[in-house]
């Protein structure tokens, strides 16, 4: 480790660093395009296959309270772990690979996604439900027709949420050489410092997750016509 | 051997614990450095959180704010203190951790005080008592519970997110699971991810034990809670923090 007093002879202090450097950007597009598409490929992926995990889970946790208590009980154990032991606990199985961080970060958004699918689903009135099975629907016409559209506005926030922390998780994935825009921000502190690599890691991070949560946003309204009417 | 027997080959050496950089040295400083950052972040949030919400103003701003932090990744802030003027090291590491700890508590704080009826406050000053007595004596008891669940978010957000400093050469048990990578040890990686786990886990339930000693009225035991509400399945709250 550096201490203090040695950092003065780093590079850091003689060469100019600064914090902006457009031509940095440009010089670096390839790479920093590759962990740019790792990074989306990989939160995609985890809330893609958390979201397919985390609908029957939820379903199974309505039905009875004795699951309910197991599901979210697990969810909040899995939720307190660490990342970085997270990945390593996944690492020795799967290896260095992106796989490693994939199945650390559907674990964490299976968290937030089953919590957020179950409250939706609960708030589901049940004069609604009762009406609807007396106008002759099947348990599967009543899910896709009646309780999905009324869940849908939870279903979505559960997902923004989800979308957004996978995004700040991915850079975590460094731990196996596999964390996306997270590679420019050690790979810049391992180069002496160097200030406009971490910058362009961390400011693409956050622009990922807000452009993310603005696309899910999007697609909200889209998905649900009828709620359009009386806000303004 | 199987690598579980060799993390807990790890583990049994009293060596690896006792030597100077062991497991005891790293414990012991990722508990300062993850005390001095809640402390610091409830000096700074908690008045902050408690005026906010007794003029109710700001709920936008705080709502924004616990949002944002969501997407900035810890690891990044970690970094981007360290390449400043002050320097990696401890001091870098608990300010990073203190900034992330802030916006849990002040959001919390703030609910907690939104949340108090307002019947209550308008009883309270009919009673005589002044700005400061009302926020201290009836506003504070009654936020109580929320103000704790708000530190015990922060606390284990804390704790986890300080193993992250080791990713970029700073200190905390997390060092023990990248020297492991270093070394492609995984015996000792999968030792550090245990000890690492298990401390957040041990924060978790100990403050949980605290904020629930600490909140004044009729206590039930938490293990009770469920089954007398509804079965569970509340939302995840917008306050609450990314695990990191």
């Amino acid at each position: 480790m550096l201490s203090a007093a040695s950092r003065d002879a780093l590079a850091v202090d003689a060469a100019p660093n600064p914090w902006f450097d457009p031509s940095y950007v440009t010089r670096n597009w390839e790479s920093i395009l590759g962990y740019l598409g790792e990074h989306v490929r990989l939160t995609v992926g985890a809330v893609v296959v958390g979201a397919l995990i985390a609908l029957p889970l939820a379903l199974l946790a309505r039905r009875s309270r004795w699951l309910s208590g197991p599901v979210l009980g697990l969810s909040t154990l899995i939720y307190t772990i660490p990342s970085l032991a997270m990945f390593a606990f996944v690492a020795p199985i799967t290896g260095l690979t992106a796989t490693t961080v994939l199945v650390g970060l559907v674990l964490y958004s299976l968290v937030i996604l089953v919590r957020n699918f179950l409250a939706g689903l609960q708030a589901v009135p049940p004069d609604v439900q009762e009406a609807a099975r007396g106008m002759g629907y099947g348990p599967a016409r009543l899910f896709w027709q009646v309780e999905l559209p009324l869940a849908l506005p939870a279903f979505m926030a559960g997902l923004r949420i989800a979308t957004v922390s996978t995004v700040a998780l991915t850079t975590v994935g460094v731990i196996v050489g596999h964390g996306g825009l997270g590679q420019l921000i050690t790979g810049g502190f391992n180069a002496n410092f160097y200030r406009a690599e971490i910058v362009t890691g961390a400011l693409g991070c956050v622009l990922l997750a807000l452009l993310a949560d603005l696309l899910l946003a999007g697609a909200e309204r889209l998905l649900t016509p009828w709620a359009r009417g009386g806000r303004t | 051997m199987s690598l579980w027997q060799e993390a807990l080959v790890y583990l049994n050496d009293p060596f690896n614990w006792t030597r100077r950089g062991g497991i005891l040295d790293l414990l012991a400083e990722h508990l300062r450095i993850s005390a001095l950052a809640v402390l610091a972040a409830v000096v700074i949030a908690v008045p902050v959180g408690m005026v906010l919400g007794h003029t109710g103003r700001g709920g936008g701003f705080t709502v924004a704010l616990s949002n944002v932090s969501r997407a900035v990744p810890t690891l990044a802030l970690l970094t981007l203190f360290a390449v400043t003027p002050i320097g990696f090291g401890p001091t870098a590491t608990t300010i990073a951790l203190a900034v992330f700890a802030v916006p849990p508590i002040l959001t919390n704080t703030y609910v907690g005080f939104r949340g108090v009826d307002r019947d209550v406050v308008e009883a309270s000053r009919a009673m005589g008592m002044s700005g400061r007595q009302v926020i201290l004596r009836a506003e504070l008891p009654l936020a109580a519970p929320l103000l704790m669940t708000g530190v015990r978010t922060a606390a284990v957000q804390v704790v986890a997110t300080a193993t992250l400093a080791a990713l970029v050469a700073g200190g905390g048990l997390g060092r023990i699971i990248t020297l492991g990578f270093a070394q492609q040890n995984y015996g000792v990686v999968l030792a550090g991810a245990a000890l690492v786990a298990l401390l957040a886990v041990l924060t978790e339930v100990v403050l949980a034990a605290v904020s629930w000693a600490a909140t004044p009225g009729p206590k039930r035991l938490p293990f009770l809670r469920p089954a007398s509400r509804s079965a569970a399945g509340t939302p995840e709250p917008t306050a609450s923090g990314v695990p990191l």
